[in-house]
């Protein structure tokens, strides 16, 4: 008896196990900082369906944005002519010296870009990848 | 008093240009920005420890604020608008091809200033401000101005504060310009006097807002007592000696008759050094040593600078574990010597 429960104990902990969010070690709170025009971090894993917070710190002189999304929505800030961003969790725009932090969740995994599109930043390298994972 | 040996004259040229059209999101460029307000020829004449340099804004048309930083070796005693032919009197000496570097910013009010304002002064068209402070305090300058910098700005700027913080910023208003009459084609000569130890011209930052393959071409007119030493020596990466020869006693008597040129000396030597690379290809500036011997490989942007920091009060983990290897070498010589002996 005792035997059978230690087993069925056993299975439900491996079948628990086996349930667990592979991204539960994923971190949510993630810092990114620019510095002569450039992200620090440029890859970036992220869980799947939990809310994950962004702090952004411009250490420029100058002004920077980040844009996080999707081919499409890259294409559409390419030739944007929105000047400052804000409303959107995924557009933050970042005067110089300055520090913000925006929280996304991400509801399907897959890989999104980060970008500044001010005029030049993204040829210059200011291009990051964020990992969303299951 | 002005400042004798002590600082020696360095004129940097520096143009900040963002020729793309703005865009993308959060441009500050209007949507007319097509202003071209171009740079053409420069002059570097040094003489007597200060440094006369003398350039021109020219209007290409256009509407709007413009502006462009150009770091200096050191605090100038005056800006002032420049002679009406001196430029052109270079040109016609050595009879090049007239290039220039076209420029662009957006400028926007003001909003708050970080930098120290050493001096500011209007001449036609352009409004001129003398900054003091690090790169990131000039940018914000910039920034709060309504320049639209480029993303290489805070690197280019804390390169150059790094060797001088101090940096001329003009703003060039295209309305002004043509509500003063000024038709394109017409320039503004700038004449600036900096005591400073040596001549220096800052190329890097020529560079700046282009892209790697894009193309700088700029002339700069070197203006010295005697055959100047140059680095690097404008033979390769883009830089080119086109003239280099005892300045002609009609060039120095046309120069001298120059609005604000009579300090132009009885003799001198004159060189022209001409840039025709692409903006990866400038990672230097042309130092100058006006007699001829060292130039400086600090001011050429060869090597960095002295930092004041480069010998902590409070030792780093690296030099801490330079150190314990060095005790334990010295340990070990001392242990082998006695353990000589010992046997001995």
């Amino acid at each position: 008896m005792i035997f059978r429960t230690l087993v069925a104990l056993a299975l439900a902990a491996f079948a628990a196990g086996a349930c667990a969010p592979a991204n539960a070690a994923l971190p949510t709170q993630i810092g990114i900082r620019i510095h002569y025009s450039h992200f620090d971090a440029t890859k970036i894993e992220v869980p799947m369906g939990v809310p994950v917070t962004f702090t952004l710190v411009n250490d420029d002189p100058i002004d920077h944005e980040w844009l996080i999304g999707d081919e499409a929505f890259h294409a559409r800030h390419r030739n944007g002519t929105e000047a400052v961003h804000g409303d959107r969790p995924n557009e933050v725009s970042l005067p110089p010296f300055t520090t913000k932090t925006t929280t996304l969740t991400f509801d399907k995994p897959g890989v999104l870009t980060f970008i500044c599109h001010f005029p030049q930043h993204e040829a210059y390298g200011m291009v990051g990848v964020v990992i969303v994972r299951p | 008093m002005r400042r004798f040996l002590a600082g020696l004259a360095a004129v940097a040229a520096a143009v900040i240009t963002t020729t793309q059209p703005a865009a993308a999101c959060a441009g500050l460029i209007g949507p007319n920005g097509a202003v071209n307000l171009l740079r053409t020829s420069t002059f570097a004449g040094y003489h007597n420890g200060v440094e006369h340099y003398v350039t021109a804004f020219q209007f290409a048309g256009g509407s709007g604020q413009f502006g462009s930083l150009i770091p200096l070796p050191g605090i100038p005693d005056k800006v002032e608008k420049g002679g009406a032919w001196t430029l052109q009197r270079l040109i016609r000496e050595t009879n090049p091809i007239p290039k220039a570097v076209p420029l662009a910013f957006g400028a926007a009010d003001s909003v708050r200033s970080t930098a120290q304002v050493i001096l500011e002064v209007r001449i036609d068209a352009l409004d001129i401000t003398v900054l003091k402070g690090g790169g990131a305090e000039v940018g914000q300058w910039a920034t709060d101005h309504g320049f639209r910098l480029p993303p290489a700005a805070p690197e280019v700027l804390d390169f150059y504060a790094a060797r001088s913080p101090i940096f001329l910023a003009a703003i060039f208003d295209a309305d002004a310009a043509k509500a003063r009459g000024q038709r394109i084609g017409d320039g503004t000569p700038v004449h600036v006097t900096i005591p400073t130890a040596n001549p220096w011209v800052p190329l890097r930052i020529l560079g700046l807002g282009k892209s790697g393959d894009d193309r700088v071409d700029a002339d700069v007119y070197l203006l010295t007592d005697q055959r100047p030493a140059l680095l690097p020596y404008p033979f390769a990466n883009g830089m080119r000696l086109d003239h280099s020869a005892p300045a002609t006693v009609s060039l120095l008597d046309d120069l001298r008759s120059d609005k604000g040129m009579d300090w132009i000396p009885q003799s001198g030597w004159l060189t022209k050094v001409a840039i025709d690379a692409s903006a990866g290809q400038l990672t230097y500036d042309l130092a100058v040593d006006a007699k001829g011997t060292s130039p400086s490989r600090v001011a050429a942007g060869l090597e960095a600078p002295a930092s004041p920091t480069s010998t902590p009060a409070t030792p780093n983990a690296d030099t801490v574990a330079l150190i314990g290897i060095a005790l334990a070498a010295l340990g070990a010589v001392v242990l082998l010597r006695r353990s000589q002996t010992v046997s001995a």
